[in-house]
């Protein structure tokens, strides 16, 4: 425990009080003293701090009780991290593995550059969400803002509700799912019949996610490619 | 970076409250903005013709001069309160005379707001610090708007921080910065409109208080802006009875609401929100590009 100023301790759990305890302290903790073995951390107050349980790197469950600021979750590593609350902008930016689910909504640029793991938005995510996604999946149960999955080059992103001006603008192997309106599609992105792997694809991820509906009810959005220009097999063909 | 935060009373003995509520929303934007801070609060409205004067002095300056020489030019005492470089000056005379009996009698003050309602206070230094030197947290009125601002468009100086007001009764904060200033200026400078700096949000202001001196409503204004303001923003503006959000179309600037019975909170982050009563149950949410959230007091 160090000079660590835990709320309450069992176990398998530790409490912190973000109004008690600097979030340096709890970060530290979580980098450095998960040698105890607890099973679940409990972030009490964020009160929209920012940098809340960024960079982990261990299999723990983190829950933040409240709303977190910029960069909650971001270059996250096997963590499972549970935010009851909003957060602002880059949650679970470049996340590696693990899993980051806000249970609120989400400012701009979720799950940015992310390479792997799952992240779970379960009200609506701003602007950017997705933008330069590189593996990760991203499963939204509200709408999206514009410029969704910019630029994505990785993963899958589910969307339970609907999307703003030019998704999927300039994609590269991504694939979008939505279920409600799309404003717009972005440069190079065009709706794509679903195959049945696509509908296994969305009902993995609603499941995953804690959500019922029908994967029947999904586009699929991918790049029509047409942005390609450079020859793989002329680099690889020497 | 730069932060903004408003807020509006719903629950009227709350009004008394305002700037005790305001204050820790100011502070939690410090971040932000640490280089200068200011705020404008709208309070009890004067009857006709009465009008106010915020005035800033860089400099110490002796403000019962002022009192003792306006009645040779208006043919009465006005009512002053000085907070050391900073007072409001109370008179029935024309506005525009004021001003430019004003500005030719003491070039060195500079005007920080006209009107019937708004009294405004802005200056450098930390946001703490500037709230406890014009003693903020005492303020009250039916709602304000306030900033701190991280310079990037224009030096660091009193009159270059924000909120920037122009005509009577608006003002508006900006966390952003506009990429086509110059060619607002040029055009509004041809129809008498003077700036004071070389700052892009005053663009912003004049525009959209020329917009409303030409007929145009709050709301139609705004949305002209959108039209010809061209960069990243988020604006919130204040009139005598309304409080006014908005963000351009790419939403780079960020922005939470928080609304409750009793008030209408925004704020850069929700940092600035944590404190506020009963912020748990408020409807929260982040508002949408290019639309308009007007609030009537």
């Amino acid at each position: 425990m160090d000079s660590l100023t835990a709320s309450s301790t069992t176990t398998d759990s530790i409490t912190f009080d973000l109004a008690q305890t600097s979030l340096r302290e709890i970060n530290h903790y979580l980098h450095h003293n998960l040698a105890r073995g607890e099973k679940k951390i409990h972030i009490l107050n964020p009160d929209g701090a920012h940098n809340i349980a960024v960079g982990l790197n261990a299999p723990v469950d983190v829950e933040i009780l409240g709303h977190a600021g910029y960069y909650a979750a971001s270059m996250n590593q096997l963590a499972n991290v549970a935010i009851a609350g909003n957060v602002g902008t880059g949650v679970a930016e470049n996340m590696m593995s693990g899993r980051v689910h806000v249970k609120g909504f989400a400012s701009v640029s979720a799950g940015a550059s992310a390479h792997g793991g799952l992240l779970i938005i379960d009200g609506d995510a701003s602007l950017r969400c997705g933008i330069s996604l590189k593996g990760a999946d991203i499963v939204v149960g509200g709408s999206v803002g514009s410029f969704a999955a910019f630029m994505a080059q990785a993963g899958r992103i589910v969307v339970c509700g609907n999307a703003g001006e030019a998704l999927g603008d300039s994609l590269y192997e991504a694939v979008i799912y939505v279920r409600g309106e799309i404003k717009s599609l972005g440069a190079d992105a065009q709706i794509e019949s679903m195959s049945e792997a696509d509908y296994a694809t969305v009902a993995e991820l609603l499941a995953k996610a804690g959500f019922s509906y029908n994967p029947q009810d999904f586009k699929r959005v991918a790049s029509a490619k047409q942005l390609y220009h450079w020859n793989a097999d002329a680099v690889a063909g020497g | 970076m730069c932060g903004i935060v408003g807020l509006l009373i719903k629950k009227p003995e709350w009004r008394e409250s305002l700037g005790e509520l305001m204050v820790p929303m100011l502070i939690g934007m410090s971040d932000r903005g640490p280089d200068s801070a200011g705020l404008a609060v709208f309070t009890a409205t004067l009857p006709e013709p009465q009008r106010k004067y915020s005035l800033y002095s860089k400099d110490k300056f002796d403000w019962e001069s002022l009192r003792r020489s306006f009645p040779a030019a208006f043919a009465t005492v006005p009512e002053i309160q000085s907070n050391g470089n900073r007072a409001v000056l109370i008179s029935d005379r024309e506005p525009d005379l004021v001003k430019q009996w004003l500005k030719a009698k003491y070039p060195q003050l500079h005007l920080l707001s006209t009107g019937r309602t708004i009294d405004l206070y802005k200056d450098t230094g930390k946001p703490a610090m500037v709230a406890d030197r014009y003693n903020f947290s005492a303020l009250k009125g039916s709602h304000a708007i306030a900033h701190t601002r991280m310079a990037t468009e224009s030096a660091v100086t009193p009159d270059r921080a924000h909120p920037f007001t122009a005509g009577e009764d608006f003002c508006l904060v900006h966390n952003g910065s506009l990429s086509n200033p110059y060619s607002i200026r040029r055009r509004l400078e041809p129809l008498g409109i003077h700036f004071e700096t070389d700052n892009d949000t005053e663009a912003a202001c004049r525009f959209l208080e020329w917009r409303m001196r030409e007929g145009d409503d709050l709301e139609t204004a705004i949305k002209q802006g959108f039209v010809e303001l061209d960069g990243f923003y988020t604006f919130l503006m204040g009139t005598a009875d309304k409080l006014a959000l908005v963000r351009d179309a790419f939403a780079c600037k960020p922005a939470v609401v928080a609304e409750t019975d009793e008030y209408v909170a925004i704020a850069s982050e929700f940092r600035s929100l944590a404190h506020l009563p009963d912020v748990k149950n408020a409807h929260l949410y982040e508002p949408a590009p290019e639309e308009l959230y007007v609030w009537t007091v």
